[in-house]
């Protein structure tokens, strides 16, 4: 039973069709991986798939019903990392943790310290955000997503600027939702470590017709 | 799962504001330092007789007040567009109208109702009567709120453009000409020592109107600004 399904889906820039009659099916446990050229459309089918832009045509189904319903459940399940971590300069990490998890769902200062120590940011997460480096500030945004209860991460480019452990880390805490029945689909060019039947593959061409 | 219900989501919003603004105090500063200082240029600039003060304080007061309202509105969503606080506000699943309802209410708190507070000092200035304080207060507080749901559509409005600005000021300035007229005709019946109920119940008016209007507005043109 695919719970994630896209049919068809149409998207212009313009009169350039950047997303060209796109359909896939994912069930739970599955990772989609999106790849592609710079520019083949993988950010904007995120952004379809969030919500936060609308198909020219197509549908999105998440568990057989059109997410175009705003108040949806659909919203709730789901979490979207963008290509920049969404975080406040000016507070710490731990801080940001805390307002990004605390918008959705309750969580405790414990809590906080345990994701930020699962995802390795506890050295630095006290420092304000402004003071680190990219891929620290990855890690810390891995820690929000780790408190989140979504069943699907949306995830554009999760592995950039992580070091070697970084990027593991990032594939031990995807294979860890996908086993628990979660999904996920990733813009990336890199390969990701997660065990077999987990991944599906989605091959965008940047060049229209 | 269940998430936290809306009015604590809103709480969060208005928590995380306010602990923004004391890692950036000049932000929230600037603004107050501005109606300060324009206000007090009138007794320098044109006369330092308070009797021809007083005739002039009620629409320097409300002009200083909305300028100052609109200085500190740039940035009320500009960052959270930039940093993606906007985008996980509508990914979220809580109401975009609350939340960002909740964003308007926090500016509020760092301008409007600071300003309204600093008035009694500006009105001194201005040879403001102590007894006509408590009417300027409460028309101050209504009309602030006014101006801050008011700019919180066209911060909405702006947010696609970069240099948004003056565009900002063009569009809200208009819109906020009812409240500067009813709010300086309110000062000005409470400086005569006048009953200033009309103007005060129709300053309520345009901000409960607002109160209604605006989030949805802001709602729906910070939809149309993230695509």
């Amino acid at each position: 039973m695919s719970e994630l399904t896209a049919e068809n889906i149409w998207f212009y820039r313009g009169d350039y069709p950047v997303l060209r009659a796109l359909s896939f099916a994912l069930r739970a446990g599955e990772c989609l991986q999106i790849r592609g050229p710079n520019g083949a459309g993988k950010t904007t089918l995120l952004r379809v798939l969030a919500g936060l832009l609308q198909a020219e045509e197509g549908v999105v189904r998440w568990r057989g019903e059109a997410i175009g319903g705003r108040e949806s459940g659909f919203l709730a399940s789901l979490a979207y990392l963008p290509h920049q971590p969404p975080l406040k300069a000016e507070l710490s990490g731990a801080e940001n943790v805390h307002f990004a998890v605390g918008l959705r769902r309750r969580c405790t200062a414990q809590q906080v310290r345990a994701a930020l120590q699962r995802v390795g940011a506890a050295a630095f997460a006290d420092r304000p955000v402004r003071s680190l480096s990219a891929g620290q500030r990855r890690r810390i945004a891995f820690a929000a997503l780790h408190l989140d209860p979504a069943r699907l991460w949306l995830l554009d480019e999760p592995t950039t600027n992580l070091d070697a452990e970084g990027q593991s880390m990032v594939s031990e805490l995807l294979e860890q939702h996908l086993a628990g029945g979660g999904l996920s689909v990733a813009a990336t060019h890199q390969a990701l470590a997660l065990s077999a039947g987990r991944l599906v593959a989605l091959e965008l061409s940047g060049v229209g017709e | 799962m269940s998430g936290p219900g809306v009015f604590r989501a809103a709480v969060w919003v208005v928590q995380r504001d306010l602990r923004l603004a004391t890692r950036r105090p000049a932000q929230v500063l600037q603004p107050l330092a501005f109606f300060a200082v324009v206000t007090l240029l009138f007794p320098l600039g044109y006369t330092p007789e308070l009797a021809k003060l007083r005739a002039i304080a009620p629409g320097v007061l409300w002009v200083a007040a909305l300028l100052a309202s609109m200085l500190a509105l740039e940035s009320l969503f500009r960052e959270d567009a930039d940093d993606g606080t906007l985008e996980q506000f509508v990914v979220s699943g809580q109401p975009l109208t609350i939340l960002l309802l909740a964003k308007t209410a926090t500016h509020w708190l760092l301008t409007g109702l600071p300003l309204t507070l600093m008035a009694p000092l500006v009105g001194g200035a201005l040879g403001v009567p102590f007894a006509a304080l408590g009417g300027i207060l409460s028309s101050l507080v209504l009309g602030t709120i006014s101006l801050s749901l008011i700019g919180a559509v066209g911060a909405g409005l702006t947010l696609a453009s970069r240099r948004g600005g003056v565009l900002l000021s063009l569009l809200t300035l208009p819109l906020a000409v009812p409240v500067l007229i009813f709010g300086a005709r309110a000062t000005e019946l409470a400086i005569a020592g006048d009953s200033l109920t009309a103007p005060l119940y129709l300053l309520g008016a345009v901000a409960v109107l607002g109160l209604t209007l605006a989030p949805l507005a802001a709602a729906a043109a910070v939809r149309i600004g993230l695509e």
